[in-house]
């Protein structure tokens, strides 16, 4: 077990704090009218992209799903950039253009959430092979969720990376639902995980409401990636608080499953709790991250609100890089 | 009969086999001069004008617009007024009842070949076989090509070389500064590859500087000079064009340009401009024609000025009056060795649009020297 | 250009100069070596064709071969596009974009532009089109259409061995994904190449043969069978200037814009079947902007609404031909 330093232990408090704010306030938000089209929330599953991150640098690659907000705040982009996007505001990370599914920052690695399920899974192995060639040990990380684990992309993605011996990770997101659906109804094995060793690669289960699991596992994963020992697939267990997009009343839960899994299990508490019973870092200065985070996001949501849209001329621009 | 001459399709170019005829600039009854424009006849490689053979009055079109006639077939008859009509008819009769279309050659006929001068590839053709050896040289961004209309009549009794310059035609694209030192010493190191020791040079435009440059170090081997819209005798120069020409890279931009070197403008056709284009396009041509602008063509005028040159070997100009890119230098300026000529009607490509002219001015010039 | 090598090997040539140009140029898709694995010959095929024949022992860590799994590696290729190199991925048979296709849509056609600008794709997928060998319903479709349709794709089709190799190496020097549609009928038509390298420019259609009578506007194998039926129809005086549009995405409207100004009359030749089509695009262009110019309707002359049979003697009537195309020509001519 790595020992974390307070400073790595502070970093990932903030980081999964600031996922868990960004997400409480857009729901929220969404709530009044105010955000366009659609918003898949990560609350909840804060401990996965935060302990996978937290091994990655700016030019290691993460693909995302279309609950990406986690995976972009983990890996770097900015959230204020992030909110006004989600607003559909020029200044957002993609100019407005791209809206809450879509936000990439290439220049951290992040090659965009996505709006297609299982879309992403031949992309990182792109970027992992591309990796190959910059001979710099970087690595590609896949973020993808239940549903998505029967895509048939991602079956593409997990043999061709194994076939060519890719510095790539893969995480199965395993929340317990696709949509509406139930995991294990629609997972025909017991375990995601189970089937690495169909695709030719180790397959691990983690808790993911603990966050230094999770973190353990990826730094196992991505050292591996890294040396060139080919890829990995993580399956992370966790569950979502909110719906597959918000708008879902969720009946096809369990009546107060959300509110016992907030209670019992949720990932924040149980950093807290044992960060501070261990005495590694004092209660004092989480308060401090938690009063930060909130002046940081009441800051984003005041400016997205505030900043302008996209101006009309720039429905015809960035097509293409020039259309000749 | 002497005073009734027979027109006939020519042949421009080893591969042209046929011409279709597509403007009469005289009609019958008009007279005419030897030289003047008669026709235009269009093969699918050029586009260009067929010259009057001989003074007298047009009297006869066989050929009408439109007509797609083997080279050599009749296309016209000019004869003097006197001649009577019922002689012309038999006449014609005559050589339509005799006349077989040249096969053209299997292959094509002699084709171009590659040898190598300092370690880069140079592509030549050479034709014919004679006591005198021309070497005729092009200009700007052209290619042997442009003595389409040169090399063969005047291949009928000397040995012709012409050669694509380095950066140029299918020769290596490669230059180290494009100063006109460079070109000369390719071409010397053409001479010597290929054996010719000495020879009559032809050139044109850029590639007449590029004579005079190798008449100044090497005049031994420099039977006599015919500069025809030569670069290098004054400063100025249509600086606009060759810059434009460089930049090119479409055939509306071009399709402009190229109409800047002749004064008729019927001979800019689709084909020139995407031989051109293709040329354009070949990876080191831009650097190349950068380079010899920036070498040669400082400030907007011409570098390097040989006119002191004139006296070394026997030299002759030939300016078309009309020229937009070189604007042909007064007479006088000339040492009143050198014979200077000025075609009217005639615009930069003079040994194009009046290659009768031209070749008769060669040849007589190279005869007179001994 | 003396030089003649067939339309297969330009296109190979391209590929060749570019990887020695430019280290991040990666070749790969099924097959494009061949023997990846198995106990004989590495290289065994150099594609289903031959046309990447040579290219793996001369670059051996840049040329892959890839399972058979076209989600996989066309998306691979597309990320690998995003992250910095310039693949150059093979989609063996354009039949084959179902089952990649929402890589191609909607993943590298929108990345520049949900990105806000920040993103660029540089991706070239070289793919065969086209029917008459004999390969039946789902081995002979063009589909350039489809691609053509969709926004942040370009859409290349050369007719010769000069074009294929200028515009393949343009192709993977553009910064945009590109579709490169290769027509199979056509890897052995011989033409002049220049050894150099050398790009043509997108949105540059070609002006084949010009003519006064008449407009032809085509691309692909249809040039040829254009031209052919061209020939014929000037020995009976009708004059047709033929139109290789070369890309469909961009498009070079003017020169089609500019023929119809002059001659009046449009035949419009498309191998696709019919509906929403490059030919129903050109004809909707034509109508919108040169309709004053016109002097009879346009015509088309494409494929029926059928996929494309197996029977040689149904291929041959799927496939519009030369005689179509004459009589096409002369209704339009004939119109009052």
């Amino acid at each position: 077990m790595t020992q974390l330093s307070q400073a790595q232990l502070l970093q990932a408090y903030r980081t999964m704090r600031t996922i868990r704010e960004f997400e409480e306030r857009v729901h929220t938000e969404f709530a009044t009218g105010g955000i366009p089209g659609f918003v898949h929330l990560y609350a909840g599953e804060e401990a996965s992209a935060t302990g996978v991150c937290m091994q990655l640098r700016d030019d290691d690659y993460i693909a995302s799903t279309h609950r990406g907000h986690g995976h972009c705040i983990a890996k770097g982009v900015d959230p204020v950039e992030m909110m006004a996007e989600i607003y559909g505001k020029v200044t957002g990370s993609c100019r407005g253009k791209g809206g809450s599914m879509h936000i990439a920052d290439l220049s951290k690695g992040m090659m965009g959430a996505n709006g297609i399920v299982g879309g992403g899974g031949p992309l990182i192995c792109g970027a992992a092979l591309a990796a190959k060639y910059k001979k710099k040990g970087g690595v590609g990380v896949c973020f993808f969720g239940d549903g998505a684990s029967n895509q048939g992309t991602i079956f593409e993605a997990l043999n061709l990376a194994a076939v060519w011996n890719l510095p790539a990770v893969f995480v199965a997101e395993n929340n317990g639902y696709a949509e509406s659906t139930s995991s294990t109804w629609s997972v025909a094995c017991d375990n995601i995980a189970d089937r690495a060793s169909a695709f030719g690669m180790p397959g691990v289960i983690v808790d993911g409401f603990d966050f230094f699991a999770v973190h353990e596992a990826a730094a196992e994963a991505v050292r591996r990636a890294r040396e060139g020992g080919g890829p990995t697939l993580v399956e992370v267990k966790f569950t979502r608080y909110f719906g597959h997009f918000e708008g879902d009343a969720q009946t096809y839960r369990g009546a107060n499953e959300v509110q016992k899994l907030r209670q019992e299990k949720d990932c924040l508490l149980r950093f807290r709790n044992r960060v501070t019973s261990s005495g590694e870092v004092p209660a004092a200065e989480l308060d401090a991250i938690d009063k930060d985070v909130l002046a940081l996001i009441d800051r984003a949501v005041a400016q997205a609100k505030a900043d302008p849209k996209p101006a009309a001329a720039d429905l015809l621009t960035d097509v293409y890089v020039s259309y000749s | 009969m002497s005073d009734v001459h027979a027109v006939t399709v020519p042949k421009w170019g080893l591969s042209m086999d046929k011409g279709t005829v597509t403007v009469w600039h005289k009609q019958p009854g008009d007279p005419v001069r030897k030289g003047e424009d008669l026709l235009d006849v269009e093969s699918d490689k050029i586009a260009s004008v067929v010259e009057c053979p001989a003074d007298g009055i047009l009297r006869r079109h066989v050929a009408a617009l439109g007509d797609v006639l083997p080279v050599g077939a009749l296309l016209g008859i000019i004869a003097n007024a006197d001649v009577p009509d019922a002689k012309i008819d038999v006449l014609v009769a005559e050589f339509q009842a005799n006349f077989k279309p040249i096969e053209a050659a299997a292959d094509g006929g002699p084709k171009p070949q590659v040898i190598q001068v300092g370690g880069k590839r140079v592509r030549y053709l050479a034709l014919g076989e004679g006591a005198d050896t021309l070497l005729l040289i092009h200009g700007f961004g052209g290619d042997l090509n442009t003595w389409l209309f040169n090399q063969e009549p005047l291949a009928q009794s000397r040995t012709v070389y012409a050669v694509d310059l380095p950066g140029h035609g299918e020769s290596d694209k490669r230059l180290d500064t494009g100063s006109l030192d460079e070109y000369a010493a390719c071409v010397t190191g053409f001479m010597d590859a290929a054996g010719v020791r000495a020879a009559h040079l032809i050139g044109h435009s850029m590639g007449a500087a590029v004579a005079l440059r190798i008449a100044v170090d090497a005049p031994a081997r420099v039977r006599s000079l015919t500069l025809v819209c030569p670069a290098g005798l004054g400063a100025e120069i249509n600086i606009d064009y060759l810059r434009g020409f460089a930049a090119a890279n479409s055939r509306n931009q071009l399709k402009p340009l190229l109409a800047q070197l002749f004064a008729d403008q019927g001979l800019v056709n689709r084909q020139l401009i995407d031989d051109v284009l293709k040329y354009k396009r070949l990876e080191g041509v831009t650097e190349a024609l950068n380079k010899t602008i920036a070498a040669q063509f400082e400030g907007g005028r011409q570098r390097t000025l040989l006119r002191d040159v004139l006296d070394l070997v026997p030299t002759q100009v030939i300016w078309g009056a009309e020229d937009r890119i070189i604007p042909p230098q007064p007479v006088e300026s000339l040492s009143g060795a050198a014979p200077v000529h000025r075609l009217a009607g005639v615009g930069h490509m003079a040994h194009m649009e009046a290659p009768t002219e031209v070749n008769r001015l060669i040849a007589s010039f190279i005869a007179g020297v001994r | 250009m003396a030089r003649q090598i067939s339309y297969q090997q330009a296109i190979n040539e391209a590929l060749r100069q570019e990887m020695e140009r430019d280290p991040t140029v990666l070749v790969m898709g099924e097959d494009n070596a061949g023997g990846e694995g198995s106990p004989g010959e590495r290289d065994a095929w150099g594609g289903v064709l031959g046309v990447t024949k040579g290219l793996y022992p001369q670059f051996p860590d840049r040329v892959l071969d890839t399972p058979i799994s076209e989600s996989g590696f066309i998306g691979a290729a597309i990320g690998a596009a995003a992250a910095g190199m310039r693949p150059v991925a093979e989609l063996m048979f354009v039949d084959f974009m179902g089952v990649c296709f929402d890589q191609i849509f909607n993943q590298a056609a929108k990345f520049k532009y949900m990105f806000g600008g920040k993103a660029q794709t540089p991706v070239v997928i070289r793919t065969m089109v086209g029917a008459g060998l004999r390969a039946a319903g789902q081995h002979s479709q063009m589909l350039v259409n489809v691609f053509t349709h969709i926004p942040g794709l370009k859409v290349v089709c050369p007719a010769t061995p000069y074009d294929a190799k200028g515009l393949l190496i343009q192709s993977i020097r553009d910064n945009d994904p590109v579709i490169f549609c290769e027509h199979k009928m056509l890897y052995g038509l011989q033409g002049d190449v220049p050894e150099e390298s050398y790009a043509i420019p997108f949105g540059e259609a070609s002006v084949v043969r010009e003519g006064k009578d008449m407009t032809i506007v085509t691309f692909g194998r249809m040039v040829h069978l254009s031209t052919e039926a061209a020939t014929e129809l000037a020995k009976a005086g009708i004059q047709c200037e033929v139109i290789d549009l070369r890309t469909t995405s961009p498009l070079d409207e003017d020169t089609v814009l500019e023929s119809v100004g002059k001659t009046g009359r449009v035949v419009i030749v498309d191998e696709s079947n019919p509906r929403c089509s490059i030919a129903t695009d050109i004809s909707s262009l034509i109508a919108q902007k040169a309709f004053g110019d016109l002097r009879a309707p346009i015509e088309m002359v494409t494929a029926p609404h059928t996929p494309v049979p197996f029977a040689d003697s149904l291929e041959d009537l799927y496939i519009p031909s030369p005689a179509k195309i004459q009589a096409a020509v002369r209704r339009v001519v004939d119109y009052r």
